[in-house]
């Protein structure tokens, strides 16, 4: 695990964003069930490091969050684009122990 | 060989015949010359009451029509049928292969003596309503002033409207027992007359004027019933005669009531000689209304590129355009059919009048007269000549006026002004139009006088393609209603909204619409608990979010008034911090590149300087624009400064549908183009002019005037009103200009609710302003205090303070830009 942080840092519904060693960026996410995933920040479309600062939600009962530069919704278990399943955002684990959450390199 | 087309008249009618021409006359086989003896390009006559509101000719002006040879203020005088040569009035010769005459016609003033006084006017062109503001001017401002109108038809009753747009009280003379009396029966025209005179019109049937006399700076009219009045202008609108002199000077044959007698296809006993519109006598009869004209321009069209169209006359329908008069007439509307039946409804409580006219054995109908509520004209008009299934006092009785639209037969006329028929509409529909706003552009349907707009609407719905109003998967209600729900159950969080009333966790389309009707119902801070989990990234970080992951930070600068101590701090902030700093066009400095862990150290230093929230981030108000007014403009009336810093202050926070802007002009030169805003201000000399549905952007569009000559105090009164109703009825992302236009009514609906209270809602919505007006508290001042909320202005949550890799800048004009770095490698899990 190369990265950990208390959950309080991380509001439900809401994302933060991270940085790994090698300057590698993280999106951590939490839901509203209490769920916590873990995606590459930047953004593939606008290429901007705004992961992390998407709404969270659902499409289709699918959980997403969605990137505030063109609203390009991604499904946070798999990082696929729900609108454009060609491209996709890296997936991160990540785990949640003793209210630290844990995040590694893929 | 390209052969010469002359159109004499640049009305309407002479403009749609060049307009068809251009775009059927692919092959360039004529060239065209349009003489017109008005100095200005064709308008649309049919609103020209409207000029009124706004005295500018623009807004009347018809689409240029490109590839013409137009020749403004140049009449036809002579005509030489034989050499084919026509005369101006700036004394050229203009041959011509074909002629056609598009002359419309002229008012018939009745020979009353006194008639050429000063003061007296027709009503016919922009110059007529010119001359009749110079008059009400000058008549100076002691006492009520007041005009007389000569004539109590359609235009008469629009003449007298307009005059009291003037501030005049205006008289109607008519000669005949009733008001409207070709539109009109008996029993209508009373009702008719006790709702024109609620809007200070008043009434003399069954008299005339006998003579009118000069009196000092006013005139007296003396009417044959013994009455005298004393006024300042009069205007004569007792009917039109076809402008056929020219026709007559040539040898054509004219009709007996005047109007150049042409054949079906419009062409007179001269091969080469055409005469359409209101100038034109077809079948014995000439027609003053637009659409018939229209009609017989594209057959014109037609006839010249080699095609056999044939005029199919006209109904002579007719809705009246008063504010708050509905007034509808169509078909056989007085019974003349041998045999005819009616069936009225006479509603004296409701104020309403409906009659139905069918034939003898009561299974087709005829025509039929509204009075009070005309919403079943655009249903029963297209049914006029047709079979009716069952009891015609359905299509009258008050709860019948929706008639099926399915029942209509697919050749039926259901846009009459520019000849659409229900076929075309379904066509639309079928080839994918899903919209009003589509349909209007591919068919041209509800595009004149909107009549049939709420018919659009049904064909819409009958398809099945009406659009769900679903806000999106996650609520089945729209904005509107989802406002409603929230201020109506006292849900205050999302989290029990969606519960209650819709599925799913939500998403970026209904949290920040529910954030932002929470706000607008005043539940707190923005970024207070579960609300800032709905916000989108702008309203997160209370910053413009900008390409390369930056912020830019707009302080609000109300007005456009801002102190040299304020710009230094502005200044110094920039340099500090190495922002991007542009002027916009909003009168804000705009501060551009703050990453996100900045932006509360740029806000403090603001929020210390006496600075706030410019919302520039938010679907809110961003800006009231304002021109330099009365303290330093040779030509200011109002102090257009202090009301925009006014307006601002007080509609600060304010969270809507769609991001809302304003500007306030100190006088009609309109130097803060308050015209293209959400809601403007123009000042006159007695007030301020409120106009409302205004935007720039993708598709700018002008705003209408709501208002004229109002007091400060009132002023705020209905932007109060218009802004809590917007907030509370509009689509998500709807703008207002978007929202009028859907609205069942538009404008004159709108009108009647703000400004008229017809649904008894202002009191309520002034309320609801007041309480956001007082609740209001600078968003950045509430973060600086709380260090929970400040604790997420950071870049990484494991490493605050460590700047963005991905972000970069380069020097371009003496300031640093973005740099955009190349893609990073997308890793499939
Ligand atoms: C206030 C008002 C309200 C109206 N409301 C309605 C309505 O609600 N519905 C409706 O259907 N109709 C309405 N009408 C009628 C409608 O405007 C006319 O039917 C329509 O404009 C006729 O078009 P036209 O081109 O035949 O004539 P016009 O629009 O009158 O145009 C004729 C033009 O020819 C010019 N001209 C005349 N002689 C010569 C010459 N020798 N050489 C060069 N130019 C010449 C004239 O100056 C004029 O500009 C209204 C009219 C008015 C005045
Ligand atoms: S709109 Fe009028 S008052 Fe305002 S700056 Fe322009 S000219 Fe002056």
């Amino acid at each position: 695990m190369s990265v950990q942080f208390p959950l309080t840092n991380l509001l439900p519904n809401r994302g933060v964003a991270a940085l790994l060693p090698g300057d590698v960026q993280v999106a951590v996410f939490r839901t509203s069930d209490d769920r916590v995933y873990a995606l590459s920040n930047i953004d593939p479309f606008s290429r901007a490091a705004v992961m992390s600062r998407g709404i969270v939600g659902d499409r289709d009962g699918v959980p997403v969050a969605v990137s505030p530069m063109h609203k390009n919704a991604f499904d946070l278990r798999t990082g696929v684009c729900v609108d454009d399943p060609e491209v996709s955002l890296a997936v991160f684990p990540v785990r949640v122990d003793a209210g630290m959450v844990m995040v590694g390199a893929p | 060989m390209t052969r010469t087309l002359v159109i004499v008249g640049y009305g309407m009618v002479g403009h749609r015949l060049a307009q068809a021409m251009r775009d059927r006359d692919v092959h360039g086989a004529w060239r065209i010359t349009v003489l017109a003896e008005e100095t200005r390009p064709a308008y649309d006559r049919v609103a020209l009451s409207s000029y009124v509101h706004t005295w500018d000719a623009g807004d009347l002006t018809l689409p240029a029509v490109v590839g013409v040879d137009l020749r403004l203020g140049e009449a036809a005088l002579e005509i030489d049928r034989v050499k084919r040569e026509i005369i101006t009035s700036k004394g050229e010769r203009v041959t011509y292969d074909a002629l056609v005459l598009a002359t419309g016609s002229a008012p018939f003033v009745p020979p009353v003596p006194g008639r050429e006084l000063p003061g007296c006017f027709v009503y016919r062109t922009i110059d007529d309503l010119d001359a009749i503001r110079e008059a009400v001017e000058a008549a100076g401002r002691t006492g009520r002033r007041a005009g007389m109108v000569l004539g109590g038809g359609l235009l008469g009753l629009e003449a007298a409207n307009a005059l009291r747009g003037m501030g005049l009280s205006p008289h109607v003379v008519e000669l005949a027992p009733r008001l409207m009396p070709i539109q009109v029966d008996d029993g209508g025209a009373g009702l008719l007359r006790d709702l024109v005179q609620k809007l200070d019109l008043t009434v003399h049937t069954g008299t005339s004027a006998q003579v009118i006399e000069r009196d000092g700076q006013r005139m007296v009219v003396k009417l044959t019933s013994g009455v005298e009045l004393d006024v300042d202008v009069v205007v004569f609108s007792a009917g039109i005669r076809p402008r056929d002199d020219l026709a007559r000077a040539m040898g054509l044959t004219v009709g007996q009531c005047g109007g150049v007698v042409v054949d079906e296809g419009c062409r007179t006993g001269d091969a080469n000689v055409y005469a359409i519109g209101e100038c034109a006598c077809v079948a014995g009869m000439v027609y003053g209304l637009v659409a018939p004209g229209y009609a017989m321009a594209e057959v014109v069209a037609d006839r010249l590129l080699g095609g056999t169209a044939t005029f199919p006359g006209a109904d002579t329908s007719t809705k009246l355009k008063l504010l708050g008069v509905d007034v509808a007439s169509f078909g056989d509307a007085h019974a003349t059919t041998e045999g005819a039946l009616e069936v009225v409804f006479n509603d004296a409580v409701a104020g309403t009048y409906a009659k139905v006219v069918v034939s003898d054995d009561a299974k087709t109908l005829l025509g039929g007269i509204l009075v009070g509520d005309a919403s079943a004209y655009t249903m029963l008009r297209p049914l006029v000549g047709r079979a009716i299934s069952g009891d015609p006092a359905a299509l009258v009785a008050p709860a019948g006026t929706d008639v099926a639209l399915g029942s209509l037969p697919d050749d039926a006329q259901v846009c009459s002004c520019n000849a659409v028929t229900k076929a075309v509409i379904k066509g639309a529909i079928a080839e994918g139009c899903a919209d009003v706003p589509g349909l209007k552009s591919c068919t041209k349907a509800g595009t004149t006088c909107g009549s049939c707009v709420p018919m659009l609407k049904q064909l819409l719905t009958e398809a099945g393609v009406a659009q769900s109003k679903a806000l999106c998967e996650h609520f089945d209600y729209s904005r509107a209603e989802l406002f409603e729900i929230v201020a109506g159950s006292g849900v205050s969080t999302f989290s029990e909204l969606i519960t209650k009333h819709g599925r799913g966790f939500g998403c970026d389309i209904c949290k920040p619409a529910v954030a932002s009707i929470l706000a607008s119902l005043g539940t707190g801070h923005v970024l207070d608990g579960e609300q800032a989990s709905l916000q989108d990234t702008n309203d997160h970080f209370l910053a413009n979010l900008q390409r390369n992951g930056t912020y830019s930070v707009v302080p609000r600068i109300p007005g456009g008034e801002i102190t040299p101590d304020k710009l230094m701090v502005i200044a110094e902030v920039a340099r500090d911090y190495g922002l991007y700093t542009k002027i916009t066009g909003g009168q804000r400095i705009d501060l551009f590149g703050a990453t996100v862990d900045q932006l509360p150290h740029i806000w403090r230093r603001l929020v210390d300087a006496g600075m706030e929230s410019g919302h520039a981030y938010g679907k809110a108000l961003r800006t009231v624009k304002s021109c330099v007014g009365t303290t330093w403009c040779r030509y200011g009336v109002q102090d257009s400064v202090a009301l925009a810093i006014q307006l601002e202050l007080r509609y600060r926070g304010l969270r809507s549908p769609h991001k809302l802007k304003s500007a306030v002009s100190g006088c009609a030169r309109e130097c803060a183009e308050a015209r293209g805003k959400d809601f403007g201000v123009i000042a006159t000399e007695h007030g301020w002019n409120l106009y409302v549905g205004g935007n720039g952007g993708f598709r700018p569009r002008h705003a209408d005037l709501l208002v004229s000559d109002v007091d400060t105090d009132t002023l705020i009164r209905l932007v109060d009103r218009f802004l809590m109703f917007y907030v509370r009825t509009a689509d998500r992302l709807q703008r207002t200009s978007a929202w009028i236009e859907a609205m069942d009514g538009g404008l004159d609906h709108l009108r009647a609710v703000i400004v008229d209270d017809s649904l008894g809602i202002c009191a309520d919505l002034e309320s609801a302003m007041h309480q956001h007006v007082g609740a209001y508290a600078d968003e950045w001042r509430g973060v600086l205090e709380d260090p929970e909320k400040l604790a997420r202005f950071t870049s990484f949550v494991n490493a605050p303070g460590t700047p963005d890799p991905t972000i970069s800048f380069r020097e371009e004009r003496g300031q640093r830009v973005p740099v955009q770095l190349g893609i990073p490698e997308v890793v499939s899990p």
